[in-house]
């Protein structure tokens, strides 16, 4: 019995290294046509948000490349939580600038903390509304050249809402995960979950617009490459 | 016989309830331009705004959504005062007590205001030109009896009402809570009705209306001069119509609550189908050709369908207002008042339809959601006041008798019928 235990100590010991994390990559592509994108024609009804523009700005629902690369998707390993080290990472930044968020998708984990600060020359109201229970709602005025706001979120949501009530076209879409495994696609439409420890996993792809896709994959020595193809319906 | 007399007679009384009420329909309108701009939560503060007294707030800085909810607050505070008033008139002379009451009163409260919050100093000091106004008014406040009795609790009615929905607009900014828009927009549609009813019974037009009258369509007379209300399903048919109308604003309010700009992009057809497909495959293709600036939240198939419903009970109350004219027309004869009214009415809902048809148009436009939000309310009280006159008309008309007997719904009706 002891040289069994003996065995199985040495057994783990050695196969230490064999479970080192290793990193989930990906491309995310978009098949067919998206709509238009359109002006954002109220801003420029605005006469301080207008100033700051010489042409109406677009929205940006489908950030998508060339090579029909999509930008601003959201891909995390579904189900995986508590694991947050959200409250050792450095802040999230979210402006308001141009009378717009900026970023208008981001994401972070639970116990990070989120900055908002406003480089406008107006009075913005930060109204955060979130779907989860145990994620608090509240509404903020934030003057120009306020002090920045500062939010942190106990519990995992997609797509929690920023709005400004005074600019209602003004959104951001905040991804909280309860883990650090998460990545945001950039331009290129690739994505990097970094440092995934072995074992199988369903990753998930979300966008706004075009809903979720999933995949299964195994993580085991080195790289695991997974790629997600949206279809506009 | 005296609180009759007054009532007959303060036409003064009167054309204030009409600003009233003509004020509560512009109040609804702001408060529609509030909801159509998504501008709800645009002062996050109540009831001071951006931590300034409401009275107070600096216009430079009534920019974007908060000039919408802004002068929304600034509104129902108006119609809050008008109410005040209203009441006080219907009290006649004996309102002068309470103001001046209230002239003590309220700055003794602006006082302790400034010792509780002396960095808000203002607020005492319009809590006391409040009352140091009160004081004064009642000096020159009418001279007129008080109104009858059922008139004075509605007042009273109208005053509570006012105050509710006053703090449930706060709440719902404070709270952060959508489901209370939902109701704030709907009594502020039953109090523009009380409104407009408290204008109608104190007009001469009210007065006019004589129960169980001769040749009055609405009564027959019957053996030994008993006379007995006719036209009681023509009443019933307005009633019914009036209260569908009712939950269609119901409807309306919840649709414009979920903040979710159109749920069905085209009319008359919904998208491109007679009845559209709501599976979760076909709502995540609507939603991904949506591409509006404003619309917060995504579609979902209950939005759908109760757009639908919305549609369905459009066509409805279309179809149940032309009966309400044709029978009207055919009953009551061409000339009479209530089938004028009821061609209104009818002429209102076909107009009303075709807002709904411009909001879908224009893409929600702001100005159009609201209008059709506007032309809702204003089907909603034709159809209450339509009613309320029908019934007058033929209220107590059972029995021809001495005028102390027939105390009917109304209060007033024996006495009316006995100053006649």
């Amino acid at each position: 019995m002891k040289k069994l235990s003996l065995v199985v100590l040495i057994a783990v010991l050695v196969g230490v290294p064999g479970a080192q994390a290793a990193d989930i990559i990906g491309t995310i592509t978009l098949n067919g046509t998206p709509p238009p994108e359109v002006p954002y024609t109220p801003l420029m009804n605005d006469p301080t948000c207008g100033a700051m523009y010489t042409t109406t700005p677009t929205t940006h629902f489908y950030v998508v490349g060339p090579n029909h690369e999509l930008a601003d998707v959201i891909v995390s390993l579904k189900g995986v939580t508590g694991k947050s080290t959200g409250a050792n990472q450095p802040p999230v930044m979210l402006d308001q600038k141009g009378c717009l968020y900026q970023p208008q998708i981001l994401a972070m984990q639970t116990g990070q903390k989120l900055t908002v600060k406003n480089s406008d020359p107006c009075i913005h109201n930060v109204h955060c509304v979130p779907a989860a229970s145990g994620n608090l709602e509240s509404n903020q005025v934030q003057m120009p050249g306020g002090p920045d706001l500062t939010y942190a979120f106990s519990q995992p949501e997609m797509f929690l809402k920023f709005k400004c009530d005074v600019h209602p076209w003004m959104f951001a879409w905040v991804s909280v995960f309860d883990s650090p495994y998460y990545s945001l696609s950039d331009k290129a439409g690739k994505f990097v979950i970094k440092n995934v420890p072995p074992g199988k996993y369903t990753v998930e792809a979300d966008h706004r617009k075009l809903g979720t896709l999933t995949k299964d994959v195994e993580v085991k020595d080195g790289e695991v490459t997974v790629n997600f193809s949206f279809d506009v319906k | 016989m005296t609180e009759i007399a007054v009532v007959k007679t303060n036409r003064p009384l009167h054309w204030f309830a009409v600003l009233t009420a003509l004020f509560t329909f512009l109040l609804l309108g702001a408060g529609g331009l509030v909801t159509s701009h998504g501008a709800g939560m645009s002062v996050p503060d109540w009831p001071n705004s951006y931590g300034y007294n409401m009275f107070l707030f600096p216009p430079s800085q009534w920019i974007g959504g908060i000039f919408y909810e802004h002068t929304h607050r600034l509104i129902a505070s108006g119609v809050g005062l008008m109410t005040a008033i209203l009441v006080l008139w219907l009290f006649g002379r004996n309102s002068r007590h309470f103001m001046r009451w209230m002239g003590f009163i309220l700055p003794i409260v602006g006082i302790a205001s400034e010792c509780l919050f002396p960095n808000r100093w203002l607020d005492g000091v319009l809590y006391g030109a409040t009352g140091l106004v009160a004081y004064v008014a009642s000096f020159f406040w009418p001279s007129c009896e008080r109104s009858v009795k059922w008139m004075r609790w509605l007042g009273m009615g109208a005053f509570l009402l006012v105050v509710a929905q006053g703090v449930l607009g706060g709440l719902r900014v404070v709270l952060a809570d959508a489901q209370l828009g939902i109701f704030h927009a709907i009594i502020g549609q039953l109090f523009f009705v009380l409104t407009g009813a408290i204008a109608l019974f104190t007009s001469r037009f009210w007065q006019n209306l004589r129960p169980g009258r001769a040749g009055n369509p609405l009564t027959a007379v019957g053996a030994r001069g008993v006379t007995r209300p006719t036209g009681t399903n023509l009443r019933r048919l307005v009633l019914a119509t009036t209260v569908l109308i009712f939950c269609q604003l119901i409807i309306g309010a919840t649709m414009r609550q979920q903040h979710a700009g159109l749920a069905i992009s085209d009319f008359p057809l919904a998208y491109g189908k007679i009845w559209p497909d709501t599976s979760a495959v076909a709502v995540q293709g609507y939603n991904e050709h949506r591409m509006d600036v404003t619309a917060e939240n995504p579609i979902t198939a209950f939005q759908i369908v109760l757009q639908m419903i919305h549609r369905l009970i459009a066509l409805t109350i279309g179809v149940l207002t032309v009966a309400c004219a044709w029978q009207a027309w055919r009953r009551l004869g061409k000339k009479d008042s209530l089938t004028k009214l009821a061609w209104f009415w009818l002429a209102l809902i076909l107009g009303q339809i075709l807002l709904g048809a411009a909001t879908i148009w224009s893409n929600k436009a702001a100005d159009v959601a609201t209008a059709h939000v506007l032309g809702g309310a204003l089907s909603l009280v034709t159809g209450a006041l339509w009613y309320i006159i029908a019934f007058r008309r033929s209220a107590g008309s059972s029995e021809i008798a001495p005028a102390a007997t027939i105390s009917g719904a109304y209060g007033a009706v024996p006495a009316m019928a006995a100053n006649k």
